[in-house]
This record gives C-alpha cells, sequence and structure tokens, in this order.
C-alpha cells in the first residue's frame, strides 16, 4: 500500500526481502551502480574504475562471501568461531588440489572451475561438520579457544604439507578464474585477460570484478533468505536461548553442526576465490589475523545483519586504502602546508627520516609506526571502539539515522 | 619455534633423556603456568577472557629491557647493591610499569565493557592485542633485545641431566610466585577478589569496591605475563633476547587454561606444566620426518581437544550451571 510500507496484506510481501519501495529503489541503484563502476560513467564514483579499486572491490566482494559465512555462524547461531582462515585456507587447497596443473612438484588434478569452486565449499563443509561434534560439546569462550586452536593446527598442517601448499613462506600458483569444459588449452571464458565482451572492451581486471560481484550478490541472497527460511529461525533461537530451542523441539546439536557446515562452505569458496584471484599465496596467509579480520568486518558491520556484514566487508577491505590516501595527504600538508595545520600534520606524520612523527612512510626508520603498522593498529582501535560505542556498528548507525528522519520532525 | 628445547635436550652426551625431557619440560611449563595463572585470575576477578595476554607479555619483557639495558633505572642510583642486586631491582621496577600499564588498559577499554556480552568482550581484548603487540613490536625493532641477565649462559651439569641457571631460577620463582598468590588470595584484598570472582554484584553490595579489584586483577595478570615473558627470552629459549616473536607465546599457553579448567587457579598451573610436558615430550620422542616442523607448537592444542572432550570444562572448572 502506499505511503504504509510495513502494512503487509500477504504472506509473500511480508517474507519479501526487498519488502518497502525504498528498499527496491534503492537496491536497483546499487546495481546501477556496480555495474557501470568499469566503465566510469557516474560522476563522483569514477575513480573507483581505476585497476587498483577494481582489484580492491574484487577483494571486498571476496572478503564479502567469507564474511557472510561468518555472520552465519557467529551472528545467526551464535558461535563464537575465530577458526574462519582455517576453513578458507581449506577451500583453497582443495581448490589447488583439483584445479592445480598435473605432474610438476606439487599436487593437481587439472580439473575446472565448476568442478574446484564447488568442492572447494563443499570439502570445507565437510570438514566443518567433522569439527563441529566436538565445538558443540564446549560452550561460548572455551568453543573460541578451541576454534583458535582450529586456526593454529590449521597453520602447522598447511607449513608442513609441501607437495600441497608450496611450503612454509613459499607458497605455490593457484588456478585462475577461467572457465573451460574439460581442460583445454583455451578458456571458454577468460576472466582475468582483457577482451570484448558483448562490443565492450573491458580489461581482465573488470572482468574478474563483474563475476566476482555477481558470485557476491548470489551468495548474499542466499544468506539473507536464510535468515527467514526454517533453518534460520532454529539458528537464531539457538543463539537466544539455546536450552529453550531444545525444549521446543529444536535439535540443537544437529543445527549446530549444520551452521558450522554452511558457514564453512562459505569460508571455502571464499578462500578458493581469494586465492585464485591473488593467484599465488603462502600458507602463512591463513592465519589468525585473517579470522580477526573476518570477526572485525561482521562486528564492525553489525552482527547478525546481511547488509551490516557487506557494509563491513567495504570498510575493512578499504581501510587500509583510505589510511594510505591519508597518510600521504598528511606528509604533503606537512611539508609544503603552512600554518597550524601543517605543525599539527607534522606531529602526526614524520616528513623525513629524521624528523618525529606518529606514522612514518619512510620504511624502517626512526621512531614511529609504518603504515603497514598503524592499518593494525586502526583494525585493532576501530575494533574496540565499535564495540564500546556502537555494539551494533555500521547497520546500527545506519538505523539511527534512518529512524531519525523517519519520525522527523517529531524526536520521539 | 622448535628450537627452544634443542640447546640443552640434544647436545651431545646427555645420559638419561626421559629425565632430561622431565626438566626441560617443568621449566617450560613454569613459563606456561604463569601465563596461564595471570589469565586465570583475571578471568575469575572480572569475566573477562583476555587475548591481549601475548600483547601483555611481548610488553613486559620490552619494559625489562628497556630498563635494564637503555635505562639502567633505577639501578644505576643504587650503587650499594652489587649487580646482580641493579638488575633485580630494574627488573622489578619494569614490572611494576607493565603492571601500572595493565591497570590503564583495562580503565581505558574494558571498563566501559562491564555488563556486555562476554564475547564482545573478548574481541575488545582480541582488538587490543593487535594494538599493544603492533606498538611493542614496533619499538623492539628488527633485532631482538637482550635482557642482560645476570647469570647468563651458564648451565648446571648433573651428568644424567643440565640445567641451565635461568631454568633453576625460572622454576624457584615460579614455586615462590604461586606461594605469594596462594597467601594474597587469603589476605584481606585476596578475598575480596574471590568475593568478586564469585558474585561481582553481591560482593559489591557487600561494600568491596569492584573497580578496584579489577585493577588489582590486571595488574597481577601483567605482571606474571612480564615474568613469563622475562624467562621466554632468555637462554635455553632465546639466547638473544626478546623479539617480536615473543608476544605469540602467550596463544601457546591458552589451552593450559583450557586443560586446566577457566576459572580454576591451580588447574591453570597444572594445566600449564602438563602443556610444556607434552611440549618436552612431544620435541624429543616425536621428532619424527613426516611431522615436520612445529609439531610441539601445537600439541598443547591437542591435548587440550582431547582433554575437551573427556572433560569438557577442563580439569578442575566448575561446570557452567545453565537456566533458561
Amino acid at each position: 500500500m502506499r505511503g504504509r510500507p510495513l502494512l503487509h496484506t500477504s504472506y509473500e510481501s511480508d517474507q519479501a526481502l526487498l519488502n518497502t519501495t525504498a528498499k527496491r529503489v534503492m537496491f536497483g541503484i546499487l546495481l546501477l551502480i556496480l555495474v557501470s563502476i568499469p566503465f566510469r560513467v557516474v560522476p563522483g564514483l569514477k575513480f573507483l574504475g581505476q585497476e587498483d579499486w577494481l582489484r580492491l572491490l574484487s577483494t571486498t566482494a571476496i572478503f564479502a562471501i567469507g564474511a557472510l559465512g561468518l555472520n552465519i555462524l557467529t551472528g545467526l547461531a551464535g558461535q563464537v568461531s575465530l577458526g574462519h582462515s582455517f576453513f578458507m585456507g581449506i577451500g583453497a587447497y582443495t581448490a589447488v588440489w583439483l584445479g592445480g596443473p598435473v605432474g610438476g612438484p606439487f599436487i593437481g588434478l587439472g580439473l575446472p572451475i565448476w568442478i574446484w569452486l564447488p568442492a572447494a565449499g563443499i570439502v570445507a563443509a565437510l570438514i566443518g561438520i567433522a569439527v563441529g561434534p566436538t565445538a558443540v560439546r564446549v560452550r561460548g569462550l572455551y568453543l573460541a579457544i578451541v576454534t583458535l586452536g582450529l586456526v593454529f593446527i590449521g597453520e602447522y598442517l598447511f607449513r608442513n604439507w609441501n607437495s600441497l601448499t608450496g611450503g612454509a613462506q613459499v607458497g605455490r600458483d593457484f588456478p585462475r578464474l577461467q572457465l573451460r569444459l574439460w581442460n583445454e588449452e583455451a578458456p571458454l571464458v577468460d576472466f582475468t585477460t582483457s577482451g570484448s565482451w558483448f562490443g565492450l572492451d573491458l580489461s581482465g581486471t573488470a572482468k574478474s570484478f563483474f563475476v566476482l560481484t555477481l558470485l557476491a550478490l548470489f551468495f548474499t541472497l542466499l544468506a539473507k533468505n536464510l535468515q527467514r527460511t526454517r533453518v534460520g529461525r532454529a539458528f537464531m533461537s539457538i543463539r537466544d536461548r539455546d536450552i529453550a530451542a531444545e525444549i521446543m523441539g529444536v535439535n540443537e546439536f544437529a543445527y549446530k553442526l549444520l551452521a558450522f557446515g554452511i558457514s564453512s562452505f562459505y569460508a571455502g569458496i571464499a578462500g578458493a576465490l581469494l586465492a585464485s584471484f591473488v593467484s599465488r599465496v603462502i600458507p602463512e596467509r591463513w592465519d589468525l589475523f585473517l579470522s580477526v579480520q573476518f570477526i572485525a568486518i561482521i562486528l564492525i558491520g553489525g552482527a547478525g545483519t546481511v547488509t551490516g556484514t557487506l557494509l563491513g566487508s567495504a570498510f575493512v577491505v578499504l581501510l587500509p586504502r583510505v589510511v594510505q590516501n591519508f597518510t600521504l595527504w598528511l606528509q604533503g600538508v606537512a611539508v609544503q602546508g603552512e600554518g597550524i595545520l601543517a605543525s599539527i600534520a607534522n606531529v602526526f606524520v614524520a616528513t623525513s627520516s629524521n624528523d618525529f612523527g606518529l606514522v612514518n612512510t619512510f620504511a624502517g626508520v626512526g621512531p614511529g609506526l609504518s603504515v603497514a603498522q598503524l592499518n593494525l593498529v586502526l583494525y585493532g582501535l576501530l575494533i574496540i571502539g565499535f564495540l564500546i560505542f556502537e555494539p551494533l556498528g555500521l547497520y546500527g548507525i545506519w538505523l539511527r539515522v534512518r529512524n531519525y528522519w523517519k519520525g522527523w520532525p517529531f524526536t520521539y | 619455534m622448535t628450537g627452544h628445547f634443542v640447546v640443552l635436550a640434544q647436545e651431545a652426551g646427555v645420559s638419561n633423556e626421559f629425565a632430561q625431557t622431565l626438566v626441560d619440560g617443568i621449566s617450560f611449563g613454569a613459563i606456561y603456568a604463569l601465563l596461564a595463572m595471570g589469565f586465570v585470575i583475571i578471568f575469575k576477578s572480572t569475566s573477562v577472557i583476555n587475548f591481549a595476554h601475548g600483547g601483555l607479555t611481548g610488553l613486559g619483557a620490552f619494559l625489562v629491557a628497556a630498563f635494564v639495558t637503555v635505562l639502567d633505572f633505577p639501578g644505576r642510583y643504587v650503587t650499594v647493591l652489587p649487580e646482580w642486586g641493579q638488575w633485580t631491582l630494574n627488573v622489578l621496577t619494569a614490572l611494576l610499569a607493565a603492571a601500572l600499564i595493565g591497570v590503564i588498559l583495562e580503565r581505558v577499554f574494558l571498563r566501559p565493557m562491564v555488563g556486555e556480552a562476554l564475547f564482545a568482550v573478548a574481541i575488545v581484548t582480541l582488538g587490543l592485542d593487535i594494538v599493544v603487540r603492533t606498538i611493542t613490536n614496533d619499538w623492539i625493532g628488527t633485532n631482538p633485545r637482550p635482557l642482560g641477565a645476570p647469570w647468563g649462559l651458564n648451565v648446571v651439569d648433573l651428568g644424567w641431566v643440565r640445567i641451565a641457571w635461568s631454568e633453576i631460577v625460572q622454576i624457584l620463582l615460579t614455586v615462590i610466585l604461586l606461594a605469594a598468590i596462594a597467601l594474597f588470595l587469603r589476605s584481606r584484598t585476596g578475598v575480596a577478589m574471590r568475593a568478586t570472582a564469585f558474585d561481582q554484584e553481591t560482593a559489591r553490595a557487600q561494600g568491596i569496591n569492584v573497580g578496584r579489584i579489577f585493577s588489582v586483577a590486571w595488574a597481577i595478570g601483567a605482571f606474571l605475563a612480564g615474568v613469563a615473558g622475562i624467562f621466554f627470552s632468555v637462554f635455553p629459549r632465546r639466547a638473544t633476547g626478546v623479539d617480536q616473536a615473543t608476544a605469540f607465546i602467550a596463544f601457546r599457553a591458552f589451552p593450559a587454561v583450557i586443560i586446566g579448567g577457566l576459572d580454576s587457579i591451580p588447574g591453570a598451573v597444572v594445566g600449564g606444566f602438563a602443556v610444556g610436558i607434552a611440549e618436552a615430550a612431544a620435541n624429543t620422542y616425536l621428532g619424527l620426518e613426516f611431522l615436520g616442523s612445529g609439531f610441539p607448537g601445537i600439541v598443547g592444542y591437542l591435548l587440550m581437544l582431547v582433554i575437551l572432550l573427556i572433560r569438557p570444562y577442563g580439569l578442575f572448572g566448575t561446570p557452567e550451571i545453565r537456566r533458561v
């Protein structure tokens, strides 16, 4: 009904994923913007079409897929898990086992992408379900440390299984994003090299961007849909009061296993895509910090919400780049600017190897943090800050803004 | 990180491998016991899983290195003491500074989170760990910082077993600290801490200043973490000193906490020694080719998983009573 978006007169409209006109319009605009990014037509967002930004956005899409999985496990089902990077690693190495080149120094079977990508997810899901019974037996914070143990055991495995992973600090190449029917020489569709689709000239990065965004949208749809199904409601009941859920007939054990399985599936797919996109990954990539990044994504974005997860992944992936640009800009102000702004900037940034600054861009020289370390410190501070001040994350901030304007000019 | 046991256990001519393994295990276990004890004290008093313990360990060890070698404060003013007396004074000052930083961190970052979900608080400590560890590692730099231990590289050779002097000091100090903590828990503040651990609200109603108890708990935790950090950074662990990998030792102590039970201080000690001995045994007897490198590092977690299957709350932990 016009003007009454929350009045639902049918089951379909109540259950709809985009149940208000505003949501439909916003989603349409988002799709249009996403499609147009590589062509740089939208004023103000033209810079996003550059190669490095396209790579960042593609990485955002991959991280979004992984984060959606963790959101289902932690935000929806309430199971704390620090082991996400372990399952991503499992997915990546399944992918390379199936899709890597035959012969050569490493294990590989040369299968095409439509086998290794789903298999990466399925194998990770199976291992997630195998880990399940141990994880279900413990609760809360014990579970966090058990999953922490998974990460370390995984790191040990990956580091030592040289024939699969390439060995510590070395790594191996991963199969590329190319669609083949079996193992022909020339791929049917190649997402990594430039060429033309439907008459439009696209670079390899732009093609990868499209296919990864498409995958991310697909998985977002799956995750959003999960929330309104029986399984999703069971997860939420377990999160809120698992004993009460068990009494009501929700099989706690089965659903917790399912939650681990589904989240590991997402993680496996994300791991395989990440490794394939970056094309060479060392076994140390799947470490505790990667898990912490995903926790940061769902907490900064807003635990339990799909929109929040997407916002969080964009935030976390784009943060280093923004910090880098900001530091360089600050450095420029400190060096060339005048007045009080320059002196403030000078405190924060070191202008030369002898200058003092909280951050310096001259690698390894002088006191102060390098930009990489500044990124790490900011990650930590942002996690802390969001948890202390805005537990609902970016989505919570959006909710507050929206509710303010919903009730305007009334404050209540 | 396997090389930690290499120095003593595999030097030529050790006649009793089992005894040597046991000694190595106990001395390494002492480090884990200290870390686990600090962790459990913080957890019992404040219900916070402190993922930042690694950062505190690195920070404590770094502060000791700074106070001993660079600042030499206050040792250089107390010339009446011999060398090792000055060193001890410097170390104590550094550990007090570390405890103070622990108190400040708790006050600034964790006090606002009182009452929030435990998972959220645990993640705050995880973020805190990243911040503390990154800043400490930046100050440490690329080269290890020596701690100037007065006993140096000396080893006591008993024929059937070799013990480094620092291992003797370590075990002695751990026993002394254990006794001190046990005594402390009988003191007025200690009883207040036990009361807070049991029921925070009621303790507050009885007039106990819960905020002060939180600070004391974090001070003790940071102090113990610093001591563990010192012993992890000297021979025979790392002959050279504290470096950027020191902070990660705490992650190997988490299984000790779980094995003993999250809310049991004696359990933490038992768990620490269990993990230490397990690691030493794995290093000596399971140095198999196919296991590759770094296996002793995860033995603790494997042991933890096995024990959790039998006793989901650890060996001495109290089972959680959940009400709907």
